[in-house]
């Protein structure tokens, strides 16, 4: 075994996604845990290579060029193929990548063709008998203790747990690699792209106003959409919502939806379900508006307003029209 | 017009509420008082599968591995219109525990190409993304590599068309385009479409309806579960600002105060 930790760079068309420099993050941890002792960036596809000066601050010592006439979008089966090569020859103390739907992926193709096992979502390690992990379930609302034997350990980074940012200015040295790969390797490369029109978005949106069954119907999201309207916010809403076909699935927050982080989130007529939380629970400042003072909103909001939403909300648009007109 | 065999993976987690309550030695949820249900991503599987046989014709069938008790979250997917189910089962996964990803993958593997040898092989093979519980994101991907078969993750959105199908996947400027010859292998999320309730025939069906059940070996992988533990909450002292739209005012200053209005 030699004392590399692999550091698989997710990019798209040669375009780092921020995210992906948390994997840097998580190698740091393992050195500091006493798992091997330098770190190896992996750039895919010659299209990337101008990627690979810039990740010596990162803590790379090297960065290995995956080249290959296949290598030109980002293909989940190809990159898995390189990345289990690359295990083969260099024979790595760990491999790692963020934990996101690309890092999740390549790193699972990797793992199957190595027959190595593979933690997703990884928050803490320790070297134990094996390597200790602590990692997320249920989508961040359980953490697991686990055990991991593995002639190399293969992990995933949960997102933003580890840190993204560079730690010096050293420039990695460079090496070319070239992988054996058939056309069909290629078979489940990206072949097209649709751009959906920017603008404000959930995830993006300072303020959420957010329904849950107490709206009780698609048109009871009204005083909703015209609050959100008032503040330059979106709507989002709970999986009752989406399940009964009130709001469209891309509004939906928690484990199977949207996580989200804004200034403000205003949770009416949602209960504060686990799966429901973790999707909103980064939020700066929560406030709930609930028939229930007993509902778990309620007892884990910052600030709570007990009452009929659909009495409510225009009640506060009211208020805001009238302070504008006035000021 | 070319009819479709679809398989469907489900798997049977707890359906916790506010909070998930573990059992006192930390090894498990305490699910005494707690529902089951399908993981939602699968649930999403199990409804495209029925309308791509409304649509081509053919057949849908759901494949799990689990205790006795998963025999549940089979009939249901038969209730909203699947047409068979295969339960395969051991004695070591009663009360719900779980085998890791890599056993699990293998009986998998295993159960599916021993169905194919009697049956044919099926041209569509979904997955959920991810379980809802253990979150593996990991299982349909080394059943595809062990099958020999393409398999894409994050599925959104599919088409099948002259032998192939054309799949979406959720990118930060909106969709990526795949397209994979059948037979493949795809891992979906919820959002790919809306299911449907069980209609009244169909939970009849469910009821009558045979499930053979087959049984497979653990061989354990590299992996291993130790204890869990509820991630950290913070405790918040709740600030009540009123009640009712008498509390309008108070609801306006405090977005003023945030500098949001
Ligand atoms: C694996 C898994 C994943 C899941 N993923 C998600 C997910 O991503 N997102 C998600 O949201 N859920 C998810 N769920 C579902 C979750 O468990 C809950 O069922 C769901 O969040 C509850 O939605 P709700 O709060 O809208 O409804 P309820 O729990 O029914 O709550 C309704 C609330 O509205 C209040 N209310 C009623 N009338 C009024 C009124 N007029 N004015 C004000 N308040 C009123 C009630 O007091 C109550 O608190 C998931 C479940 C599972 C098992
Ligand atoms: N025990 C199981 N039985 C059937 N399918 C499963 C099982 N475990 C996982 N799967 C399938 O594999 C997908 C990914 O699971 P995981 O790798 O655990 O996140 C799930 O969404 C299911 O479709």
């Amino acid at each position: 075994m030699s004392n590399e930790i692999l550091v698989v760079v997710e990019h798209d068309r040669g375009e780092v996604t921020e995210t992906s420099y948390q994997a840097f993050g998580l190698a740091r941890t393992l050195l500091s845990a006493g798992v091997g002792t330098s770190i190896t960036a992996v750039v895919i596809g010659a299209e990337a290579d101008a990627l690979a000066a810039g990740i010596g601050s990162y803590g790379a010592g090297l960065s290995v060029l995956v080249h290959h006439a296949e290598l030109t979008d980002y293909a989940p089966e190809a990159w898995g193929d390189v990345v289990a090569q690359l295990i083969a020859s260099r024979a790595p103390a760990a491999v790692v990548a963020t934990g996101t739907d690309r890092g999740n992926e390549v790193l699972a193709h990797a793992a199957a063709i190595a027959d190595l096992p593979f933690a997703a979502n990884v928050t803490d390690v320790s070297l134990a008998d094996g390597l200790g992990l602590t990692r997320v379930r249920w989508g961040g609302s359980l953490l697991e203790q686990s055990r991991l034997h593995a002639p190399v350990y293969v992990l995933s980074g949960s997102a933003h747990t580890f840190t993204g940012e560079p730690s010096g200015d050293a420039a990695a040295t460079t090496e070319v690699f070239e992988p054996t790969l058939d056309a069909s390797a290629a078979r489940t490369r990206v072949v097209d792209r649709v751009t959906l029109a920017a603008g404000i978005t959930l995830t993006t949106a300072a303020v959420v106003v957010s329904g849950g069954r107490g709206v009780g119907s698609a048109d009871g999201f009204a005083p909703l959409t015209e609050l959100a309207d008032l503040l330059g916010g979106a709507v989002g809403c709970s999986r009752v919502v989406t399940n009964n076909g009130w709001r469209p699935h891309s509004d939906q927050v928690g484990q199977t939806g949207k996580r989200i982080a804004p200034e403000l989130y205003i949770a009416c007529g949602i209960s504060g379900a686990i799966q429901h939380w973790v999707g909103m629970m980064a939020s700066k400042h929560v406030l709930a508006i609930n028939t229930d003072n007993e509902a778990n909103m309620v007892g884990k909001a910052e600030y709570a307003v007990i009452g009929d939403l659909h009495k409510i909300l225009p009640a506060v648009s009211d208020e805001i029209r009238r302070r504008r007109a006035s000021a | 017009m070319v009819e479709l065999r679809i398989l469907v993976c489900v798997k049977r987690v707890p359906a916790p509420g506010a909070r998930i309550t573990l059992t006192a030695d930390h090894q498990g949820i305490d699910a005494k008082n707690l529902g089951f249900t399908t993981s939602p991503h699968e649930e999403c599987a199990v409804e495209e599968a029925i309308r791509l046989v409304e649509t081509h014709g053919g057949s849908a069938t759901v494949l799990t591995l689990g205790a006795v008790e998963a025999d549940e979250q089979l009939r249901y997917a038969v209730s909203v219109g699947v047409n068979s189910a295969v339960h395969v089962t051991h004695a070591s996964l009663a009360g719900g525990a779980d085998w890791d990803a890599q056993a699990t993958a293998r009986a998998l593997a295993d159960a599916i190409s021993s169905l194919e040898a009697t049956d044919g092989a099926f041209d569509l093979i979904l997955f959920g993304n991810e379980s809802a519980d253990s979150g593996g994101f990991q299982v349909g991907v080394r059943v595809a590599r062990q099958l020999g078969r393409a398999i894409v993750n994050g599925i959104k959105g599919i088409v099948v068309e002259n032998g192939s199908v054309t799949a979406q996947r959720e990118s930060t400027s909106g969709f990526e385009v795949y397209q994979l010859a059948l037979p493949a292998v795809l891992g979906v999320k919820e959002g790919l479409n809306l299911p449907r309730y069980p209609t009244l025939p169909g939970r009849l069906k469910s009821k009558k309806v045979e499930v053979p059940v087959l049984t497979a070996e653990p061989m354990p992988g590299g992996l291993a579960t130790l204890s869990f533990d509820n991630a950290a909450e913070l405790v918040v002292e709740t600030t009540m600002l009123g009640t009712g739209p008498e509390a309008a005012p108070a609801i306006v200053d405090l977005l003023e105060e945030l500098g949001l209005v």
